[in-house]
């Protein structure tokens, strides 16, 4: 290997790097509020992707349907628990009313836009629109009501909500895969490195998110409100941070980063409906090098990971994955090692 | 029970209708749906079962269907791990497996599995003639890490060292990956004359697009389970100049008239794209299609010797495969004998090449 070789493996190892670190962020962030180790998390992906390349179809992409049914279910089963905490039919109407309201409208936007034929621009902020709101019902369907479970049963449900969207996504979106249009088309030769205006993207985006991440808890009040619920949920109820607002929250963030990182990756690659798990997954190994607690403990890993993965594609592609996922129990070893548990850390 | 009452013709299917190879398995379904209601004039019964392109399920389904349907033939799978797994289950319970698949089995283990699809062997032959005619010398491999990555490079090395070709540099990917920036990396730095990419439908595109973004400007091959629209719905004007080796189904009107095929290819192109849309037919659902020209040939030899149903009439539909000669089919000219379960003549391969985003017959 010379030195040109080595570049190139290395920038290609730092963009899916870059995408793994996204991931794994949202990985961290889910897992450090409600304790849920999200294994769906590449799934927002695969939905991100996709439906923006249906929208570039010209038709009404699958996710607008599954959004309306979660939306209703998430609906009754507000207002079914509302009405046996308050016996209050207006309060509990109201509730349910707020659950439906941001799904529908997004639906209606979707249903007038679709056959329009938007620029990209547009059709790819709807699609972050789309893929973002199922971040809340997901939790109010699958995880709201085992808040006080444990993290193995929550991990169960994570499971069982993986496979469930992965099948819908075969039904909405096909067997096929899609690529979409990139959103720059900019090809820079620096040496023998050839820099896409996707790559740059891909970069920016991954730092503004990190850095937007970091101002979001340390300066916002309902990063700190995070925060609290992260470190103490019993405390931070006590202090009157709703632990329900608190899991939506985060799952709307984690659902955000996905589907971003769908749109980054989209015109990289073929995107199959089924794509994004192995995607979430190297996301999650760069997480669990971060003993699922440090951001920039995920950035570092994820890079860490992308990296292996070029390297390894290159000396010995047929075990590349192998390796990859073979690195994570040196890691957990030496973690295990270094000492015991925090009760931060759950 | 009168033995008279109701003899149908069993056919149990297995094929990926979710998972990575659901791409295959689905337009087998839907020429399923086009088949007839009677094959040589015996009732038929055909029962669907979705593998999810694992052999687990593959194999359970296919234990249900011989146990509880006593099906008389088993269909499937469309992927290759999972065909090789069913395998198992036909010799076992002694059931005829139509493989749509070119499933590589040790000698022995085959003697109730016939292929549908072309062996690799016949394909590749195909490939390295055409290469021969282009002056291609060396060819760099770039396939799944699957069955049917591997079993590609073996018949391609096999049939590439009788005429002097060489696979200087071979590489892998998995169907799940996102980029093969750093295989194709390897390859273009062996420079090969011809590269080959093993890969299926609109998984065959991103291999390929990663080798064209690292410069190269060598020839490329595809195989026979890229020969699908959705190579050119999804790599778009960069897959112009592609080769790729096929069955007589992908392109049916170009063939020349002597080709025995192009009737039968032409009927099934009319019916699948008459229900599915234009251009919507594949090499997978040609394999259903065939199927049923099979059946008609061999189900009424077999009901000579025994009634459907019965391990007599499996025992003698097996026969009936060994012994009913050569077969023309929308694939091709079968010819299977006891020794042979493979079947197609080694003038089957066809190369089209990808010009304005359709097949051009080289």
């Amino acid at each position: 290997m010379d030195s040109t070789i080595a570049s190139i493996l290395l920038l290609d190892g730092l963009t899916n790097g870059a995408v793994y670190a996204l991931l794994g962020l949202a990985t961290v962030l889910v897992f450090t509020v409600t304790r849920v180790i999200f294994i769906p998390q590449g799934e927002f992906v695969a939905y991100g992707a996709l439906t923006l390349a249906i929208l570039q179809t010209g038709h009404v992409p699958g996710t607008v349907w599954l959004l309306l049914i979660m939306a209703c279910i998430a609906a009754l089963m507000e207002l079914v628990s509302r009405w046996h905490h308050h016996r209050n039919p207006l309060a509990a109407l109201k509730s349910a009313l707020k659950v439906l309201a941001v799904p529908v409208a997004l639906a209606l936007v979707t249903l007038w836009a679709a056959p329009r034929q938007f620029p990209l621009e547009v059709q790819a902020l709807l699609s972050v629109a789309i893929v973002t709101s199922f971040g809340p019902l997901v939790y109010r369907v699958a995880f709201q009501s085992l808040e006080d479970a444990s993290p193995l049963v929550l991990l169960i449900v994570a499971v069982g909500v993986h496979f469930a969207m992965t099948g819908l996504g075969l039904l909405f979106f096909g067997a096929e895969g899609f690529r979409n249009p990139p959103f720059w088309d900019l090809r820079l030769s620096l040496g023998p490195v050839t820099l896409t205006g996707q790559t740059l993207i891909i970069f920016a985006c991954s730092v503004a998110l990190i850095v937007l991440l970091w101002l979001f808890f340390e300066r916002a009040l309902m990063g700190k409100a995070l925060r609290a619920t992260a470190v103490n949920r019993l405390g931070a109820r006590l202090m009157g941070i709703s632990s329900h607002a608190s899991g939506q929250t985060a799952f709307a963030m984690a659902a955000l980063i996905g589907a971003l990182s769908g749109l980054l990756i989209g015109p990289t690659t073929t995107v199959f409906y089924d794509s994004g798990f192995l995607i979430g997954l190297k996301g999650f190994v760069a997480a669990v090098v971060a003993g699922l607690s440090s951001y920039p403990g995920a950035l570092v890993g994820a890079l860490f990971v992308g990296i292996v993965e070029s390297l390894a594609s290159f000396w010995a592609s047929a075990f590349k994955e192998v390796i990859v996922f073979t690195l994570i129990l040196p890691i957990l070893l030496w973690r295990s090692l270094q000492g015991g548990h925090s009760d931060e850390e759950h | 029970m009168s033995g008279l009452a109701m003899a149908d013709l069993t056919i149990g299917v297995i094929l990926p209708l979710t998972g990575p190879a659901s791409g295959l398995g689905i337009p087998m379904k839907n020429q399923i749906a086009l088949w007839p209601e009677k094959i040589a004039g015996e009732k038929l019964k055909v029962i669907v079962l979705d593998d999810a392109t694992d052999p687990t399920q593959g194999v359970k389904n296919a234990r249900r269907l011989v146990a509880e349907e006593k099906v008389d033939v088993l269909l499937g799978s469309a992927a290759t791990p999972v065909g090789i797994a069913i395998a198992d289950v036909a010799v076992e319970s002694q059931t005829v497996q139509l493989a749509a698949t070119p499933i590589g089995l040790p000698p022995g283990k085959d003697t109730w599995s016939f292929r549908l699809p072309q062996s690799n062997d016949v394909m590749a032959h195909a490939v390295v003639a055409h290469m021969k005619k282009q002056g291609v010398k060396t060819v760099g491999f770039l396939g799944y890490t699957d069955a049917y990555g591997e079993q590609w490079l073996k018949a391609f090395t096999a049939a590439g060292d009788k005429e002097g070709i060489k696979v200087v540099a071979a590489e892998r990917f998995a169907r799940t990956d996102t980029g093969v920036t750093a295989q194709a990396l390897k390859l273009t730095a062996a420079n090969p004359d011809a590269i080959l990419v093993v890969a299926s439908g609109s998984g065959a595109a991103m291999p390929e697009m990663a080798v064209l973004d690292r410069g190269y400007k060598g020839k490329i091959y595809q195989t026979h389970a890229a020969a699908t629209k959705d190579l050119m719905r999804v790599g778009g004007k960069a897959m112009e100049g592609t080769y790729v080796v096929s069955g007589p189904v992908i392109a049916p009107a170009q063939l020349p008239d002597s080709n025995p095929s192009k009737k039968f290819a032409l009927d099934f192109v009319a019916k699948y794209d008459g229900a599915y849309g234009a251009g919507s037919h594949n090499q997978f659902a040609g394999h259903a299609y065939d199927t049923v020209l099979v059946l008609e040939k061999a189900v009424p030899l077999a009901l000579k010797k025994a009634k459907t149903g019965t391990p007599e009439f499996r025992a003698a539909l097996r026969d009936a495969l060994e012994t009913m000669g050569r077969t023309v089919v929308a694939h091709g000219t079968l010819n299977w004998t006891k020794e042979d379960h493979w079947g197609y003549t080694l003038d089957t391969g066809v190369i089209v090449k990808v010009v304005n985003g359709d097949w051009k017959i080289e």
